[in-house]
C-alpha cells in the first residue's frame, strides 16, 4: 500500500471541504472495497478522508419512509427490526452480500457509491424507487436511484460529493422478494432479481417492479416483464409469460464468468422465483 | 499516528501509520502471529479476528479504524491457560490439519454458534462460507463445531 495523508473529519461540511480542496482525495467508509484496491495499488490516492466518525449511522423511520444513514453497516441492515418490517427486501438483498465479515464494516453508502454492476443493494435501491441524499461543494441535492448508477464504478455523484442518506419507501401492502445465482456463496452473483409486487382487493396487480442486477453496467429495470403483470392476475401463467417478456428484453454481455446466453436463461429462472415469491408475500400481507 | 484500543482484554497503544492494516499491526508492531494472511482481499478469512464481538477480515481494516475498539485474535479464546472448549473440541475431532485457517474458523464459529445457539449442520456450513480450508474437506470442522454447540446448548439447558 502507498502512504497517504490521512484525515477523519467530525462533520460533513469538513469532510465535503477536504474533498473539494485536494485532488485525488478519497473517502474511506468500511474499507471493503477501497482497501483491496489500495493493496493491489489501483487506488493511489493522495490524501483518505475517513468518514467513519461523521453521523451517518441511523436507521429513523418516518412518514412513509425509513431513512437510512450512509454508515450504516451491512450487518444492521439485515438485523435492523424497522429495515426488517418495512423494507424488508433490503435485509433479504444484504444477506446475500460477501461474508460475515464484509459485513461487519461495509457500509450501504460505500456499496452504492462503489456501483459494483453486479452488487445486491443498487439493485435493491431502484427496484424501491428510494431517494439518494449528497453533500457537495455546491450545496445538497437528491438524486433517484433511477438515475444514480450510471456504468461500471460510476454514478452521478461529482468527485466533491459525499453520499450521505437514502430513503427509502416503506412497501407496506406489497409483497418483495430478491434473489440470485452465485458460484458460490458470498460471490458477486452472476445475475440478481428484485421483485415488487403490490395486488388491489380484486387480486389484480395494482403495481410490480422488476429490476435485474449484473447484466449490465447498472441494474436494468424491466418494463416488458411490469407491463406483462400490471392490471392482471398473477397466476403463475401470468408470472412466466412476464419473466419471459423479460427475457426477450435482455441482451446481456458475455464476460469470464458467463456466456450472454447463460445470463439470458437466469434472468428468466430467476425473475420467475422472485416474482411468485413477492407475490405470495403481497398476498400474505393482504390477509394481515 | 497514535492509535488505542483493547487486545484480547489488554489495552494497546501503537504508534503506527494510517496506511497499516490491522492485520500488519497485529503481526508485524505487536508479533501476534495467529492472525494468517491468506489472500490480503477479504475472501480467505485466515486473518479473521473479532471487532467488538464481530468477525472482521484485519488484512481489510486500516488501522485507525480500530481506535477505541475490542479486537479478539484466536488466543483470546483461553482462560487461566486452558483451551476453550470450542478448541478443545477442535483436539477431539482432529479438525485441524496444517492450522493455518483455524484461527479464523474458531473465531468465526464462537461467533455465530453463541448468537445462535444449537446451530445445525446447515447453519454451521453457511457461516462457515466466508473461511477457506486447503486440507481438512470441512467435514472435521462442522463435526467440531456441531459437537460443542449440542453440547453448549445442552449444557445451558431448556
Ligand atoms: C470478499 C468480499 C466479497 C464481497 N462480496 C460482495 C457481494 O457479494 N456483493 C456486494 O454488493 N459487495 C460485495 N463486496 C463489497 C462490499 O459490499 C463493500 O463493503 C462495498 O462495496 C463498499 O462499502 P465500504 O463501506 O466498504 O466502502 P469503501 O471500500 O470504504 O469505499 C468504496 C468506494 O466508495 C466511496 N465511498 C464510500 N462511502 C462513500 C459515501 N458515503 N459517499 C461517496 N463515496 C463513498 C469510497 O471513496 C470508495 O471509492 C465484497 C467485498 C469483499 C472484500
Ligand atoms: S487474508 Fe484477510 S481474508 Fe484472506
Ligand atoms: S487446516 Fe490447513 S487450511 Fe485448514
Amino acid at each position: 500500500m502507498i502512504p497517504f495523508e490521512y484525515h477523519a473529519p467530525a462533520t460533513v461540511g469538513d469532510a465535503v471541504a477536504m474533498l473539494a480542496a485536494r485532488d485525488g482525495a478519497k473517502l474511506l467508509a468500511g474499507g471493503q472495497s477501497l482497501v483491496p484496491a489500495l493493496t493491489y495499488r489501483l487506488a493511489r490516492p493522495g490524501v483518505l478522508v475517513d468518514i467513519n466518525a461523521l453521523p451517518l449511522a441511523d436507521v429513523v423511520r418516518t412518514n412513509g419512509h425509513v431513512r437510512l444513514g450512509a454508515l450504516v453497516r451491512h450487518h444492521v441492515l439485515e438485523e435492523s427490526p424497522d429495515v426488517r418490517r418495512w423494507c424488508p427486501l433490503l435485509a433479504e438483498a444484504v444477506a446475500y452480500v460477501g461474508n460475515a465479515r464484509v459485513r461487519t464494516l461495509g457500509t450501504l453508502g460505500g456499496s452504492l457509491a462503489h456501483a459494483d454492476p453486479a452488487a445486491e443493494l443498487p439493485v435493491a435501491m431502484v427496484a424501491l424507487d428510494a431517494r439518494f441524499a449528497a453533500v457537495g461543494a455546491a450545496g445538497s441535492r437528491e438524486i433517484p436511484a433511477g438515475e444514480f448508477f450510471r456504468a461500471p464504478l460510476t454514478t452521478a455523484l461529482a468527485a466533491d460529493e459525499i453520499l450521505t442518506a437514502v430513503d427509502v419507501p416503506v412497501t407496506r401492502g406489497a409483497g418483495t422478494a430478491f434473489v440470485e445465482l452465485a458460484r458460490r456463496p458470498g460471490d458477486f452473483p452472476l445475475v440478481s432479481v428484485a421483485a415488487v409486487v403490490a395486488v388491489d382487493r380484486a387480486g389484480r396487480v395494482a403495481d410490480a417492479r422488476v429490476v435485474f442486477g449484473g447484466l449490465a453496467g447498472a441494474p436494468q429495470r424491466s418494463a416488458p416483464a411490469e407491463d406483462a403483470l400490471r392490471g392482471h392476475e398473477p397466476t403463475p401463467e401470468r408470472i412466466a409469460a412476464a419473466a419471459h417478456a423479460a427475457r426477450r428484453a435482455l441482451r446481456p454481455e458475455t464476460d469470464v464468468f458467463a456466456s450472454g446466453a447463460y445470463r439470458a436463461h437466469l434472468a428468466e429462472v430467476l425473475a420467475r422465483r422472485a416474482l411468485r415469491t413477492a407475490t405470495n408475500r403481497a398476498l400474505t400481507v393482504e390477509v394481515r | 499516528m497514535i492509535v488505542r484500543f483493547t487486545l484480547n482484554g489488554r489495552p494497546r497503544e501503537v504508534e503506527t501509520e494510517p496506511h497499516r492494516t490491522l492485520l500488519d499491526v497485529l503481526r508485524d508492531t505487536l508479533g501476534q502471529l495467529e492472525a494468517k494472511e491468506g489472500c490480503a482481499e477479504g475472501a480467505c478469512g485466515a486473518c479473521t479476528v473479532l471487532l467488538d464481538g464481530r468477525p472482521a477480515s484485519s488484512c481489510l481494516t486500516l488501522v485507525p479504524l480500530v481506535e477505541g475498539r475490542r479486537v479478539t485474535t484466536v488466543r483470546g479464546l483461553e482462560r487461566d491457560g486452558r483451551l476453550h472448549p470450542l478448541q478443545e473440541s477442535f483436539v477431539a475431532h482432529g479438525a485441524v490439519q496444517c492450522g493455518f485457517c483455524t484461527p479464523g474458523v474458531l473465531l468465526t464459529a464462537l461467533w455465530y454458534v453463541e448468537k445462535n445457539p444449537g446451530a445445525d449442520r446447515e447453519q454451521i456450513r453457511q457461516a462457515l462460507g466466508g473461511n477457506l480450508c486447503r486440507c481438512t474437506g470441512y467435514t472435521k470442522i462442522v463435526d467440531a463445531i456441531e459437537a460443542w454447540s449440542r453440547r453448549a446448548t445442552a449444557e445451558a439447558g431448556p
